[in-house]
């Protein structure tokens, strides 16, 4: 590892949790690459995940991770490719212990170390925090974190690239991580190996901007791709993009040569914007990033340079993802046929909204939509033709009583025989009533959070 | 003359909570000016009227020829809250690509945008 390296190519291979399964595998056997990062969490994955951990004190991460590492572990181990996932969810531990010991099964004692981060699971805290006026309120909204304080189901911190960068300075192949931020995964690798300063911010925006464009996949590399999207090969096949990065703080974006998909200005831009708020300041734990510094060029078949990239000193506050149990929620659809299966539908909607009206049954909200005429433009859809295939009547309510809610899954399928004709697809049976666990965004000062690093030898 | 938005960018739109956000980007760089000009948050907003509740706000990226807005309280509560199929504003960018703009003939044929 002495001598500083050139080049350094990190590989996304999970843009979320429940993305392409032999993604990563393809990622590793499909070229060479020093680093495979993976991204397997969302805001609501954390709740399912402590509910999880609730019932068995050896649950509450990732578990696809598991017999991914199983498949490619043992590539990684003979290609030097080091992983950094947060696939630890809210039980870090548990994940890396799996790792470990499907690693001694593979063989592989004594040749690996696992990195263990923690320190971002907050939810044993969060009272001790409100009674020293750490208020938690939410970033949106500005309300107190009191008005839900009853409901809350977890609270982890988005932890930076800072704890990623010790685990692999004390030699962990393998760095599992809970809460941590999707562009972290990127940007550690590239301060360990190029020795990147803590304040270099530049260089950290660099990072993450790197990370920001592989983090959700194959979304950079044709998938999801509006311009030209026909001419774009082979998505069966698609590539997930790797970053090629330099010292200097400039990378590549490409994928590996063989695959489908593309690679380009247009597709790169895409993903540049996707989830944007204010370009001037993109907030990360590491650093802030200035997206209106970006310059893109085409740089050969399905490789993109980005170079120009600068950045500004992180902010002293840690971003905190809480959830929170929020009433429920059921969406019950019927699909209506020619001829005039719009205003089929719209008949039948207006039936079950008396249906559920003469029940008393109340609700914070009831949304119809009517796929096929209105369900993702609305009214800039304009006027339906009148002689549409065919119409589904989607209808959702959401409210605190769980019961209003189950009695409603009870009202969709007897339009069938009691309302407007031509009516099918109710072959999934009654909708199931969810649980909404919403999302409190909030911030809270660094000085308050310390991570953890572990690092386990297999 | 008019011209629709499809003919000058393409975009992609997500979530942030109850916000939508479209990146708009120019199709060519030329044509980079004519959405600074045109595409103004105002404008917006009263494209995304019934849709979007709250207030629109722009950013220009120069650099990248595009431009981004937000779309305040648009997705219905947000994330699990939502009861819609497009919690997520995901469609949101082809929606603003209904959009269509007016371009003075002269300036449109010198892009050449005249069939």
């Amino acid at each position: 590892m002495n001598g500083m390296r050139e080049l350094i190519r990190v590989a996304c291979g999970q843009g979320f949790w429940g993305d392409m399964l032999d993604a990563p595998v393809r990622q590793v056997e499909g070229g060479p690459i020093d680093y495979l990062m993976l991204d397997y969490l969302a805001e609501v994955t954390m709740s399912i995940m402590q509910k999880q951990r609730a019932r068995d004190p050896l649950l509450g991460y990732a578990r696809d991770f598991v017999p991914l590492m199983r498949e490619i572990l043992p590539a990684c181990v003979a290609r030097n490719i080091r992983v950094t996932a947060n696939a630890g969810g809210v039980n870090p531990p548990a994940c890396a212990a799996a790792v470990r010991d499907v690693a001694r099964e593979l063989g592989l004692a004594g040749r690996l170390q696992i990195g263990i981060v923690t320190g971002d699971d907050i939810l044993e805290r969060l009272d001790d925090f409100l009674a020293r006026g750490i208020e938690l309120r939410n970033m949106d909204t500005g309300a107190l974190l009191a008005t839900v304080r009853d409901r809350i189901q977890s609270a982890n911190v988005y932890l930076g690239a800072q704890p990623i960068v010790e685990a692999l300075q004390r030699g962990a192949d393998v760095v599992v991580t809970g809460r941590a931020t999707d562009t972290g995964l990127t940007l550690a690798p590239l301060i360990h190996e190029f020795d990147w300063r803590a304040d270099d911010w530049d260089r950290l925006a660099a990072g993450t901007i790197a990370g920001h464009i592989i983090e959700c996949g194959a979304q950079c590399s044709g998938g999801n791709c509006q311009y030209e999207w026909q001419a774009i090969p082979d998505l069966a096949n698609v590539g997930y993009p790797i970053v090629e990065a330099s010292p200097d703080g400039t990378f590549v974006v490409t994928k590996h040569a063989g695959t489908g998909g593309r690679v380009s200005v247009p597709s790169v831009k895409e993903q540049l914007v996707y989830e944007m708020g204010d370009p001037h300041e993109y907030i990360t734990p590491d650093c802030v990033a200035d997206f209106t510094t970006i310059q893109l060029e085409a740089a050969g078949p399905d490789r993109v340079r980005v170079f120009g990239i600068r950045g500004r000193a992180a902010t002293e506050f840690y971003k905190v993802s809480i959830s929170y149990a929020a009433g429920f929620k059921a969406v019950g659809t019927l699909v209506y046929s020619w001829p005039d299966a719009y205003a089929k539908a719209q008949a039948a909607d207006k039936i079950l909204r008396a249906r559920l009206e003469r029940l008393g049954l109340r609700f914070d909200q009831i949304l119809t939509e009517f796929v096929g005429a209105n369900a993702t433009h609305g009214a800039l859809a304009g006027e339906s033709s009148p002689d549409l295939a065919e119409v589904q009547l989607r209808v959702g309510v959401r409210g605190p009583d769980r019961a209003a809610v189950e009695r409603f899954t009870k009202e969709i399928a007897p339009l069938i025989l009691t309302g407007p004709p031509g009516v099918t697809g109710f072959a999934g049976g009654r909708p199931k009533v969810e649980e909404i666990v919403a999302y409190w965004p909030a911030l809270i000062p660094k000085s308050e959070i310390a991570p953890r690093v572990e690092v386990l030898a297999v | 003359m008019r011209i629709p938005l499809t003919k000058l960018a393409h975009a992609r739109s997500g979530d942030k909570g109850d916000t939508a956000n479209v990146g708009l980007i120019a199709l060519r760089d030329e044509y980079y000016p004519l959405l600074v000009r045109e595409v103004t948050a105002a404008r917006v907003k009263e494209h995304f009227r019934g849709i979007c509740q709250g207030a629109v706000e722009r950013f220009e990226l120069p650099n990248l020829r595009a431009l981004n807005f937000l779309l305040h309280e648009s997705l219905g509560g947000g994330g699990t809250l939502s009861l819609m199929t497009d919690a997520q504003g995901k469609t949101f960018s082809t929606a603003l690509l209904r959009l269509t703009i007016n371009v003075p003939d002269e300036e449109a044929r010198a892009l050449g945008l005249s069939e």
